[in-house]
């Protein structure tokens, strides 16, 4: 194969020059054009922030005291370093509020993400053992909900979870009830949100991974009288491993910074960091201080992102 | 033995899909009822539509929300095609693992964050919030969606069409257009679709990169939200998922006879 493509891409190598010198500039536009967007877009971004968490709340427009300005020329910039100020960190560390915030966003991304992958799992292997025929369709239907609004799936769980709402009257007729259960603005309404919301996340990789599985290797295990519970702990689960992971990861980050689910059907009393951050700015317009909740957020988010991005770059290898 | 089996899994997906599906399908049926209660039904109506098209803030949100999403879709769909030729042609270059960790980061970023970055960027290079910053942030967040759709599509293509083309002389930015692009023209516009309806979605980003007059139906919809339920949204609501299912189906149907008739051609030119 190697050869082959030796001696094909051998006349290339004598290809006029100007052809090549046009190649290399292509290439080279490639590479920049959407390098230089995200750097501009995503990465200095993310360096504002840090240095805006390190400076003090104002009231002006924009409500922050300027820190590491070069208007002052280099030196200035560097005289800039003393006034560099971490009172909003300090702040943070002070105020159990955000501590609590942060320990319940994980705590709740984190249960929810192992009822996601509850509910995922069973769903994710019947796609993956249904006539193959049907597979696509079943892959669709998945796929489906995830283009319709975020926005409005979570919308129509109020509707649904309310006290006079669609849930309680049917266990109320059915008599499984005698009153109305107060689900809307509790946990358990959070934990429902971010399971429905995020569910196509964990089952495509889960089916991905299941279904390149061979199935011979249970056939196998059975015939030799493995039964069929043990037969799925010991390799069907082992197998779909990567996808349980990269499922997981999907969901859980994502889930910590979460501000709709909570916002919506967590009410007012939910501790979660991303309605935190949310509220930092936009009712206390205090930028520095939400900057810092953020610069926070991202470094406990930088281990599992890691996770993903290798996991990610994994799956491409193996892809090729 | 299999017959066990298969009613788990005939339950299971039975169950997941009625989960998926039960809210959005009560959703819509509530945007045609009577009562202005929406938990309670009181006849077919289709009144609510109708005072939707009167509601002049609504109908700006949509107008914008919509000029929003083309744009910011068909420049995310070129910068993110970019981005997957990068990443699936081009292994070594330096800087590499930074290009490939801001391609991926962006998918899991917490919304909140990423907003708030771009709102303090804008802020520092003295850009009015508005309609150009909400573009511009979608276009950010999208075209990393796009780069992961058309890369898995990247990396099953088979090069060496790409390598007779050049060898029969065609430079490099023909070969692309001619071999290429027909072939990953698929995952391209399922990309722009992802990100236009990603666009159409974003509550949190939109209200953190946004100004006066440039509020999105997102931003609106909650704001009504926060207000209480009301049919009127539920209509709403109902529209938008009308207008992507319709995107989707027609896309894939699409897609499909493509398919079928790319095998075809195949079939033809190994009998030919």
């Amino acid at each position: 194969m190697t050869n082959i493509a030796a001696t094909a891409a051998a006349p290339a190598e004598t290809a006029a020059l100007p052809t090549r010198l046009a190649k290399g500039f292509v290439d080279r536009l490639v590479i920049i054009v959407p390098y230089l967007w995200l750097l501009f877009f995503f990465l200095v971004p993310f360096i504002i922030v840090f240095k805006i968490s390190l400076s003090q709340t104002a009231i002006s427009m924009p409500p922050y005291t300027p820190v590491l300005d070069f208007s002052d020329g280099i030196s200035g910039f560097f005289a800039g370093f003393r006034e560099l100020n971490f009172d909003n960190y300090a702040w943070l560390t002070q105020d159990a509020l955000y501590f609590n915030a942060y320990v319940t966003s994980l705590i709740i991304a984190g249960i929810s993400t192992i009822l996601t992958l509850i509910v995922g799992y069973p769903i994710a292997y019947g796609m993956a053992r249904a006539p193959a025929t049907i597979r696509p369709t079943l892959l669709m239907l998945v796929i489906l909900p995830f283009w319709t609004s975020f926005l409005i799936r979570v919308y129509a769980w109020i509707g649904i979870l309310k006290p006079e709402g669609l849930l309680n009257q049917l266990l109320l007729s059915l008599h499984i009830i005698s009153e109305p259960l107060v689900i809307l603005n509790t946990y358990t309404a959070i934990f429902i949100g971010i399971v429905y919301s995020y569910l196509p996340f964990m089952v495509l990789p889960l089916y991905s991974s299941l279904e390149k599985m061979d199935h011979s290797l249970i056939e196998a295990a059975q015939d030799l009288g493995c039964p069929q519970i043990s037969a799925f702990w010991k390799i069907t689960f082992p197998l779909s491993l990567p996808g349980v992971v990269a499922g997981c990861l999907l969901v859980f980050i994502p889930a910590v910074g979460e501000f709709v689910i909570p916002d919506l059907l967590g009410g007012s009393q939910t501790l979660m960091i991303g309605k935190t951050l949310w509220n930092e700015f936009f009712s206390n317009r205090d930028w520095p201080v939400s900057s810092a909740v953020a610069v926070i957020l991202l470094l406990v988010l930088t281990i599992p992102i890691m996770f993903f991005q290798q996991a990610q770059a994994k799956a491409q290898e193996q892809g090729k | 033995m299999n017959a066990t089996w298969s009613r788990f899994n005939v339950t299971s997906i039975v169950l997941g899909f009625a989960f998926l599906y039960l809210p959005i399908v009560l959703l819509i049926v509530f945007s045609f009822n009577e009562s202005k209660l929406v938990t309670v039904w009181g006849g077919f109506s289709t009144k609510w539509y109708v005072s939707l098209f009167h509601n002049q803030g609504l109908m700006d949100a949509t107008w914008v929300t919509a000029r929003v999403g083309v744009i910011s879709a068909t420049v995310a769909t070129v910068l993110g095609t970019l981005a997957a030729l990068t990443l699936t042609r081009y292994t070594r270059f330096r800087g590499r693992v930074l290009f490939s960790g801001m391609v991926f980061a962006p998918l899991v970023m917490p919304e909140v964050i990423t907003g708030l970055s771009l709102l303090l960027l804008f802020v520092a290079v003295g850009l009015d919030r508005g309609f150009l910053t909400v573009t511009l942030a979608h276009i950010t967040l999208t075209m990393c969606f796009v780069a992961v759709v058309v890369q898995s599509r990247l990396v099953s293509f088979d090069r060496s069409l790409e390598e007779a083309a050049m060898d029969l002389g065609a430079p490099p930015v023909r070969t692309f257009f001619q071999i290429t692009l027909p072939v990953i023209l698929p995952a391209i516009i399922s990309g722009w679709m992802l990100a236009f309806t990603l666009s159409l979605d974003d509550l949190v980003i939109a209200s953190f990169t946004s100004g006066p007059g440039a509020t999105t139906l997102p931003m609106k919809i909650y704001s009504q939200v926060r207000l209480g339920v009301t049919p009127e949204i539920n209509a709403a609501c109902t529209i938008l998922i009308a207008v992507v299912a319709i995107g989707v189906i027609i896309a894939s149907i699409a897609n499909k006879r493509r398919e079928v008739q790319r095998q075809l051609d195949e079939q033809a030119a190994q009998r030919g």
